[in-house]
């Protein structure tokens, strides 16, 4: 066995050479515990992002609408399984993830836990915040872990399909009546902070960031990527006919980029402790859902058993 | 309505609630696979519906969305088997399974009509309702011979079910007039196979197949449930709250 010193030695060279970290590979502690938490809280957020959107699937306001919302919901639980899949590389399952987020140890984005309200919510979450997460997971793709990069890979291709049917749900209402559009403008008016917000405290506060930039998990900062964000969805919104709820969003000529507005970490941090709109609902949902199918999931176990006694027993 | 626009509409119909009533289960399935799974099913039977109703549409100048959202609960010809609550997971399986059974041997049978537009669309659907019926036995399976609990379960939804499903195979004229002309089935002549099919997977899942009479019935003639109208409630509020807005 090699010495652990030499094992560390290969680690920094596989980084610096900027080679993927494999499950077989040594890695430290610390990197193992980082990628774990990081993959399961956005696993989780795959999982409960479904209720907020999943609550406009009976009342989609067309055929058309209902089935593409469908399988959108339908592609964020398939996001989900190849998220926990990813983590259980890591020597965790996906039984006890899920007990995590159970018991409040472990958390899934704050995005979710504001309600849907309109329609037009629909829109907004399509169009800013799967946005917003393409933002933050395209870098993700070239992460040091190689199950967690090739995940997303896969989970970037369908998120860009979610961002421009989102768009176009908010563009066929902002092109529509003035009700329509009004319905429009206030789904905006409520969801653009919070995106704002999704990509995590300012980067002179940010815990973790340093550590994870180092293994080659982040790879920009929570500020460059709300940047990189912000210039994203200005020209969309002006395309949409619809206004960015920031009075102080301008361009910067000097360092070519948009200026915007304070955004109100206090209230960022109260959702996080559990105090928004929906936390309670969502964590209610997921545990009863759980609950319920108890009874299925044992069956299931004890079925396969009775199974693999037979399939022994005919051998 | 010509016999063949009304007949599209009775399997659209049934299509659509069915979709409707299965998509209540994303997020709230047992597991993540089954959220899935069960997302998967109520769009194929989503994308059935959308195809059966425009066709049925087409024959007075309606569009799918007309159909779904501008009707009344009475003008509505689905069974009333479709519009049910969910129940537990139990209940959902037991419906799919004869459900499926049901449109797996329907579409089988009108892949072959005279119809064009329905024989490819039954063609189509065929292929995805085997999906449909391989998961429902398999889960019957699981349910109907995994643990005391999910036995005793299994078995009550059967019997909750079992009287709606007379219902599926109703012959009237209209069904005689489609099938004498070959562009339709008379799901009479199938119930057979259907209780032959039904029997031997509930046999192999250790369930009993329940002795009960069929309920009245009239889903055809627009007398459903009372569940049909909260449903309708639902699924039609947004449209109807803005009647001059048609694009979405
Ligand atoms: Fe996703
Ligand atoms: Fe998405």
């Amino acid at each position: 066995m090699p010495e652990t010193a030499e094992l560390a030695e290969r680690f920094e060279a596989t980084l610096a050479a900027d080679q993927r970290i494999e499950p077989r590979d040594w890695m430290p502690e610390g990197y193992r515990t980082t990628l774990i938490r990081q993959i399961a809280q956005h696993a989780h957020s795959e999982v409960i992002g479904m209720q907020p959107e999943g609550n406009w699937i009976s009342r989609a306001p067309s055929l058309k609408r209902k089935a593409i919302l469908v399988a959108k919901v339908q592609d964020e639980a398939g996001h989900g399984l190849y998220l926990y899949s990813a983590a259980e590389t890591l020597g965790v399952s996906r039984a006890e993830l899920t007990d995590l987020l159970h018991d409040g140890q472990q958390k899934y984005s704050s995005i979710f836990n504001y309600p849907t309200l309109t329609w037009a919510d629909v829109g907004a979450i399509g169009w800013l915040v799967d946005g917003a997460a393409i933002t933050n997971q395209i870098p993700l793709c070239r992460c040091s872990y190689g199950p967690y990069a090739r995940a997303m890979v896969r989970v970037c291709k369908e998120e860009s399909f979610h961002q421009r049917q989102g768009y176009e749900i908010l563009y066929t209402l902002s092109h529509g009546s003035s009700r329509q559009k009004a319905m429009a403008q206030d789904a905006l008016d409520r969801w653009y902070w919070p995106s704002l917000m999704m990509f995590g405290p300012p980067d002179a506060e940010s815990t973790h960031s340093a550590r994870s930039m180092a293994w080659r998990i982040k790879r920009l900062s929570n500020d460059e990527l709300r940047q990189r964000f912000v210039d994203m969805i200005v020209p969309q919104a002006e395309a949409l006919g619809l206004t960015l709820p920031d009075p102080q969003l301008t361009w910067n000529a000097e360092r070519g980029h948009y200026d915007h507005g304070p955004i109100d970490w206090e209230e960022f941090t109260r959702v996080l402790r559990g105090h928004g709109p929906c936390n309670a609902a969502r964590m209610e949902h997921k545990r009863r859902a759980h609950a319920e199918g108890a009874w299925v999931r044992d069956a299931a176990v004890a079925y396969a058993a009775k199974r693999s006694v037979e399939a022994v027993s005919v051998a | 309505m010509s016999a063949v626009a009304t007949y599209t509409l009775r399997l659209g119909d049934d299509a659509l609630v069915a979709a409707q009533r299965l998509a209540g289960w994303i997020s709230r399935a047992p597991e993540l696979e089954e959220d899935l799974a069960l997302a998967n099913i109520a769009l194929d039977l989503l994308g059935q519906a959308r195809s059966l109703l425009t066709y049925a549409g087409s024959f007075d100048g309606r569009s799918e969305d007309d159909l779904a959202y501008l009707r009344d609960e009475r003008e509505f010809c689905n069974v009333q088997f479709v519009e049910l609550p969910n129940g537990d997971f139990g209940m959902t399986i037991a419906r799919m399974l004869f459900f499926s059974a049901y449109q797996y041997l329907l579409y089988d049978r009108l892949s072959g009509s005279a119809d064009p537009t329905l024989a490819a669309v039954a063609a189509r659907a065929v292929k995805e309702v085997a999906y449909h019926r391989d998961h429902a036995v398999q889960w019957t399976l699981r349910l109907g011979d995994g643990t005391d609990e999910s036995h005793v379960r299994m078995q009550a939804a059967l019997e909750a079910c079992w009287p709606y499903t007379a219902e599926l195979f109703e012959s009237d004229a209209l069904t005689r007039e489609v099938a004498a002309a070959g562009v339709g089935v008379d799901p009479g002549t199938f119930s057979p196979q259907w209780a032959s099919f039904v029997d031997g997977i509930l046999k192999e899942a250790t369930l009993t197949v329940p002795v009960l009479p069929a309920r009245v019935t009239g889903g055809r003639r627009g007398i459903h449930t009372e569940h049909m109208g909260y449903l309708l409630a639902e699924m039609q509020y947004l449209r109807r709250s803005y009647p001059e807005d048609t694009e979405w």
